[in-house]
């Protein structure tokens, strides 16, 4: 009866589960001294305070492991908490790691290749550069080229560079985890390095743009107003500020 | 083969209908069948427009339901016998036009005419969609200011995304540029974008432009389209714009006293 009744209303369900896709920043470690580690991380998130605050992030103890070194995972997490990180995940870890972090509700990652998965097929998977890298690099070669006009509404990603050749209408959006280069007039919104990388520059013939961003550092239209127009230019990061500096 | 032009713009009152009258009556004249379709169910304004409103008795809804077959509902221009009409609905909304619907509409419709041209309403929701989406041509319908210009770079964008040609990775839709309502006058004035502006944002081709003119609103009033007053600078230039669509060359008119830059620019098309 209650089945019934249940299955009769057409409320939606509380809970449902989605499959979804997220890119998540991974720290991954080749020391075990804390000190250093959180001294480094420091440094690192002073360069874009904006973009790593509260940022999640999944640690990779893979190479400390293969290294023999011994790391505390409770103390590593208390160390990477007082930066302002969040640890969502680790991966790579040995068992002692795996069950620390289990008790201190953090997801074990078991589809990468960890020491153990790795002594139970030792002849077929060690050596294999393949399975140590988890296709990070893959991504870096990953360039888009765009040889159309990107109109307004639309958006491009690039896990690497992103390359167009025509103009990018205003109201068009493009994004690309490396740098962005517009042989044309950029009349939209560009923002390069957008996984954090401060060292990604933006190269456009004629810069209009309603906004242009650098690893999470930003300046709107109001902001590049005077600069250099109907010009070649480049801009980059120096000192968490953007420069726009004309390539001629 | 049969031609599957849309006339859209994002914007509105812009000039969409007059065009689609205007170039529909023009490749009738020049001796093609076509059919002109009114997508703008709810607002429908064609029939007005190509003056055939007491003759409406079945529209594009009644044909998708079945209620009445396509020839029931096509309307015969009484100015030109190439020529047919597809009236929209007024009692519906564009939620009643199914993609399903249309794709056989124009199917059944492409066996008999030349070309078939498509009226569609302004922004970018199902009508707009639908009358964009089986398209081979597109004419961009822009006047010559700022949102109008921003509207017509997001139907390009859609129309290169989210259109039959598109999801079946075939040859894109070939886009021009028809640039409405310029005034000479008000460009030199700064009050309107000249056609440089306007052609430097889009970065498209031009089929023509269509001057600012009374004889537009006079012939939509008297339900004649502008076309066929043969005097008037907005008649001739689409029939300039027809012309030029149909492979004539033709040099660019009402732009400015810069005649000799732009046929230089254009190649005098």
């Amino acid at each position: 009866m209650t089945i019934n009744s249940l299955s009769k209303s057409h409320s939606p369900p509380a809970v449902e589960f989605k499959s979804s896709t997220f890119s998540v920043p991974v720290l991954s470690l080749a020391n075990n001294d804390l000190v250093i580690i959180e001294k480094l991380l420091d440094e690192k998130i002073k360069l874009a305070p904006e973009f790593f605050k509260h940022s999640p992030i999944v640690v990779d103890l893979s190479d400390v492991n293969k290294k023999e070194l011994f790391i505390n995972f409770g103390d590593l997490v208390a160390c990477i908490r007082k930066s302002g990180l969040f640890v969502i995940g680790v991966r790579g870890g040995n068992e002692q790691q795996n069950l620390e972090a289990i008790t201190l509700g953090i997801p074990v990652n078991t589809s990468q290749s960890n020491p153990e998965t790795k002594s139970d097929c030792t002849k077929s998977s060690t050596g294999t550069p393949l399975q140590v890298d988890d296709g990070l690099t893959f991504h870096d070669s990953n360039t888009v080229i765009i040889t159309k006009p990107i109109r307004s509404g639309q958006r491009i990603y690039s896990h690497g560079d992103l390359i167009v050749l025509a103009q990018v209408g205003a109201g068009a959006e493009i994004l690309a985890e490396g740098n962005i280069h517009v042989y044309g007039s950029l009349r939209g919104r560009a923002l390069a390095g957008v996984q954090g990388n401060t060292e990604a520059r933006i190269f456009c013939l004629n810069l209009q743009a309603e906004l242009i961003s650098i690893a999470g550092n930003y300046k709107i239209s109001d902001d590049i107003q005077g600069a250099i127009a109907n010009a070649p230019i480049q801009i980059y990061l120096q000192k968490n500020t953007l420069v726009i500096k004309s390539l001629v | 083969m049969a031609r599957i032009i849309v006339v859209t713009s994002g914007k509105g009152g812009v000039g969409k209908t007059t065009t689609s009258a205007a170039i529909s009556m023009g490749l009738a004249k020049k001796g093609h069948k076509t059919v002109v379709i009114d997508f703008d169910v709810g607002l429908r304004n064609l029939d007005l427009i190509m003056g055939c409103e007491r003759r409406v008795v079945y529209d594009i809804i009644n044909v998708i339901n079945g209620e009445a077959t396509l020839h029931q509902a096509l309307i015969k221009d009484k100015n030109c016998n190439l020529l047919s009409i597809l009236p929209a609905s007024q009692t519906r909304n564009k939620d009643a036009l199914t993609q399903e619907g249309i794709g056989k509409i124009l199917e059944e419709l492409a066996k008999e005419f030349k070309y078939i041209v498509c009226d569609s309403p302004a922004g970018i929701e199902k009508g707009a969609h639908l009358a964009m989406y089986f398209a081979d041509d597109a004419f961009i319908v822009t006047n010559p200011e700022v949102s109008s210009v921003r509207d017509s770079d997001r139907i390009l964008g859609l129309l290169a995304s989210k259109s039959r040609r598109a999801e079946q990775n075939a040859e894109p839709i070939k886009e021009y540029l028809l640039l409405s309502r310029y005034s000479q006058e008000r460009v030199r004035s700064k009050e309107m974008l000249s056609l440089d502006d306007v052609q430097e944002i889009l970065s498209l081709d031009l089929l023509g432009v269509i001057p600012e003119s009374k004889s537009v609103l006079l012939a939509s009033n008297s339900g004649i389209p502008v076309i066929l007053d043969e005097k008037s600078d907005a008649g001739q230039a689409y029939a300039d714009i027809v012309a030029r669509y149909l492979g004539e060359k033709k040099p660019h008119r009402f732009i400015d006293d810069k005649k000799g830059f732009f046929r230089k620019l254009f190649g005098g098309k």
